[in-house]
């Protein structure tokens, strides 16, 4: 077992939620195409800790799982008051604030 | 010949007595001045009183100190009374102190002498005659004797200061003063141009004085007149014929000489007790002053003295014929001065030979232009403030007192034998002609052929004001009334009188055993008597009177024979064309100076306007239209944004691979 398919899958995860933030529209999709993002790089985290022996990465990966937990916090909270105002979950829709 | 020259400086002493209280002689008009300035409508009723009691105050003072100098021994006579430090920056340190010498007293008893008589007159001639068209006649009289104070004060510390930077502070003042005054008559266009043009006139002259000052400093590090003479001899020549040049520069800019002169007769436009003290006790004696003081100066450079008396040989010419075409009262007077400030300034040009002429023409000038300048303003005052000639004649019958103290100014003017200007302007031309080579001959000529035309525009100016047909009877003043011709009050007739009296016995006085020469000595050293030159001495009054005789007799001819047109004949000769143009002064300046200068000011706009602030606003408005593009990227998709995001990492990552594995 190679260290690398591991990080091939965290770069095809990322990949993947990265084009999902790019090309899709409901909010919460997009919210989750982030976690997807977050957690890949926690795999890849995990992964160089294992490679190089040491415990840094996983750390590291806990502080991240603590944004990520934060975050959804906050996000959906926004998510949901756009929600409650505009009767939609499209983020084109909140496209108030531009030139 | 620098040695024996500093030599000849007078030893300074410090000035006791009462020459200690001499910080009065100006402090009491500017006192005055401040008063009448600040209490403002509250001084409207007694100001012009206060201003007529602190000249009157400065003269008793001036001649308690002239008294006691007198008593003191020619070696004596020249004081300094250093009141405190003025400018005290770095090297330079400035006195804020007085020079109390023959020269200085002198001018004090003129300025204040005949300044007062003028205030005096100034009473009566700016009372408010409460008509329409004068609701503010008082409230005038009150700021007119403000500024009139403020003139005397200004006069006053240019001619005590014992340094340039005093001199200059007085020469500034002196120049404020005018243009308040000659700008007077507020609602008048004219009076408005008139004082712009003296002012800037004046500037002219100004950047000269300064520079010449400037030099000083950088050359010799003072600007006391004690140290500047004593070390003046130090500079090479030709610094300091840049020096006296350049002082120069600044006398014909405020004594109204070529090529400066085109500002004097506009100055008219004031009310006329201001053009008597500009014309007479103040102002254009300034540029004698200057030269006269800086007489160690002028000593050791004969290239600046022949400069000197070159330019007032032109301007004495100018004045004398452009005075022969005007109609204008005030006009022919103004130029009459402007010719006779060219005599002083040909004097003070001649050198040792000539300074203490210039000043004692100076002092009679003083005497009978004031006079002339008074009945002026008392014909004026009769005549409905008519200043054209045309219109006046046989006014000797309905003026007597007028008529006498003009005549007699006239008398003074013209060089009739043993009045004022007999002796010392006599004088002068004899020391022209008294000048070796072609000097001589030019000088003298030129002096003497303009006496005769001073002989006739006077002559003319007389029998057309006091003699003749009496045209005003004809004629309406310019609101539609008949014309009243009346004497003038007693407080204009009384200094008339007075200032009447000196023009005939000043010079008597003055020119007996040479007591002004000799009073004069410890200020402007010995007087050289001329010796050999183009005409001999004694044959000079003979030669001037004849001219002036024969100046007399063709105005009679001419004018006072001939009914004189009311309507001024258009059909004339060229010289009386050119001459009615100023001798085309007003065109020369134009076009050599305010011409280009426009055309300087326009191309500057147009570069201003079109480079600096195209490069500017151009800067400007590329930024504006490149940002207001850039802008549009701000679309409010977070999509868009997430995009930049990940170009932005990808592009971080791109340039950290390519360096690590470049």
């Amino acid at each position: 077992m190679t260290p690398t398919y591991y990080l091939l899958l965290s770069a095809l995860l990322f990949s993947i939620g990265a084009v999902g933030v790019l090309v899709r529209r409901n909010a919460i999709v997009v919210f989750m195409c982030i976690e997807l993002m977050l957690n890949a790089v926690n795999l890849s985290l995990v992964t160089f800790a294992r490679i190089n022996g040491a415990l840094d990465g996983q750390v590291m990966a806990f502080f991240v799982m603590v944004v990520a937990a934060a975050e959804v916090v906050v996000g959906l909270a926004i998510i949901m008051s756009i929600f409650r105002t505009r009767r939609t979950a499209s983020i084109d829709d909140a496209n108030l604030l531009k030139y | 010949m620098n040695a024996v020259l500093a030599a000849e400086l007078p030893q300074v002493a410090a000035a006791t007595g009462t020459a200690s209280l001499a910080w009065l002689l100006f402090a009491l008009p500017a006192a005055g001045s401040l008063v009448l300035f600040v209490l403002g409508r509250r001084a409207d009723a007694w100001g012009h009183w206060l201003g007529v009691l602190t000249i009157a105050g400065s003269f008793v003072i001036g001649l308690l100190i002239f008294l006691e100098t007198a008593g003191l021994a020619p070696e004596q006579r020249t004081r300094e009374l250093p009141l405190f430090e003025w400018i005290a920056v770095g090297g330079l340190s400035i006195d804020f102190g007085l020079r109390l010498d023959p020269l200085s007293l002198v001018f004090v008893l003129l300025i204040t002498g005949v300044g007062g008589l003028i205030h005096l007159y100034a009473v009566g001639y700016m009372a408010p005659h409460g008509g329409e068209g004068d609701p503010d006649g008082a409230t005038a009289r009150r700021r007119f004797f403000a500024q009139f104070n403020l003139f005397v004060t200004a006069m006053l510390l240019l001619v005590l200061g014992n340094n340039f930077v005093m001199l200059y502070l007085g020469w500034e003042g002196v120049g404020l003063a005018s243009y308040l005054l000659i700008g007077f008559y507020q609602d008048r266009p004219s009076a408005a141009t008139a004082a712009k043009k003296a002012f800037l006139m004046n500037r002219v002259g100004d950047v000269g004085l300064a520079i010449a000052i400037f030099l000083l400093w950088t050359n010799l590090g003072t600007l006391q007149y004690t140290d500047v003479f004593e070390r003046i001899g130090e500079l090479s020549g030709g610094t300091i014929l840049a020096i006296t040049v350049l002082l120069l520069l600044g006398a014909c800019g405020k004594s109204g000489q070529f090529p400066l002169q085109a500002w004097l007769p506009d100055a008219m436009e004031g009310p006329t007790p201001v053009s008597a003290l500009i014309h007479a006790a103040t102002m254009v004696t300034a540029g004698v002053y200057l030269i006269a003081r800086t007489n160690p100066i002028y000593n050791l450079t004969e290239t600046g003295r022949l400069v000197v008396a070159l330019v007032g040989v032109i301007t004495l010419l100018i004045g004398a014929i452009i005075g022969c075409a005007y109609d204008d009262i005030k006009k022919v007077l103004a130029y009459s001065t402007v010719s006779q400030i060219g005599y002083m300034i040909l004097a003070v040009g001649l050198g040792p030979a000539g300074y203490a002429l210039g000043i004692f023409h100076l002092l009679t000038h003083g005497f009978f232009k004031a006079g002339l300048f008074l009945g002026a303003g008392s014909v004026m005052h009769a005549m409905h403030d008519e200043v054209n000639m045309r219109r006046f004649g046989g006014l000797a019958r309905y003026m007597p007192i007028t008529f006498v103290t003009f005549g007699l100014g006239y008398l003074a003017l013209i060089g009739f034998p043993f009045f004022a200007g007999y002796y010392s302007k006599d004088e002068i031309i004899g020391a022209a002609f008294g000048q070796p080579g072609w000097q001589g001959w030019v000088f003298g000529g030129v002096a003497t052929f303009a006496a005769g035309l001073t002989a006739f525009y006077m002559t003319r100016l007389m029998l057309m004001t006091f003699f003749g047909e009496k045209r005003w009877e004809r004629l309406k003043t310019s609101d539609g009334h008949d014309y009243h011709p009346h004497e003038s009050p007693a407080v204009m007739t009384v200094p008339m009188i007075v200032i009447a009296v000196g023009s005939v016995f000043s010079g008597i006085v003055l020119a007996s055993n040479h007591l002004l020469v000799d009073w004069l000595v410890p200020s402007l050293g010995e007087l050289e008597e001329p010796h050999g030159g183009a005409i001999a001495h004694e044959y000079v009054p003979f030669l001037v009177v004849g001219f002036s005789a024969l100046g007399v007799l063709i105005a009679w001819l001419t004018v006072g024979r001939r009914p004189t047109p009311v309507e001024r004949p258009e059909r004339v000769s060229f010289p009386v064309r050119a001459a009615r143009k100023d001798l085309y002064a007003n065109a020369i300046n134009e076009a050599l100076v305010a011409r280009p200068g426009t055309w300087l000011a326009r191309a500057l706009v147009y570069l201003d306007n079109r480079g600096v602030d195209g490069l500017v606003n151009g800067t400007a408005a590329l930024l504006g239209g490149s940002s207001g593009r850039l802008r549009r990227l701000q679309t409010g998709f977070v999509r868009s944004y997430a995009l930049s995001m990940l170009g932005g990492g990808v592009l971080v990552v791109a340039a950290l691979l390519a360096v690590r594995f470049a």
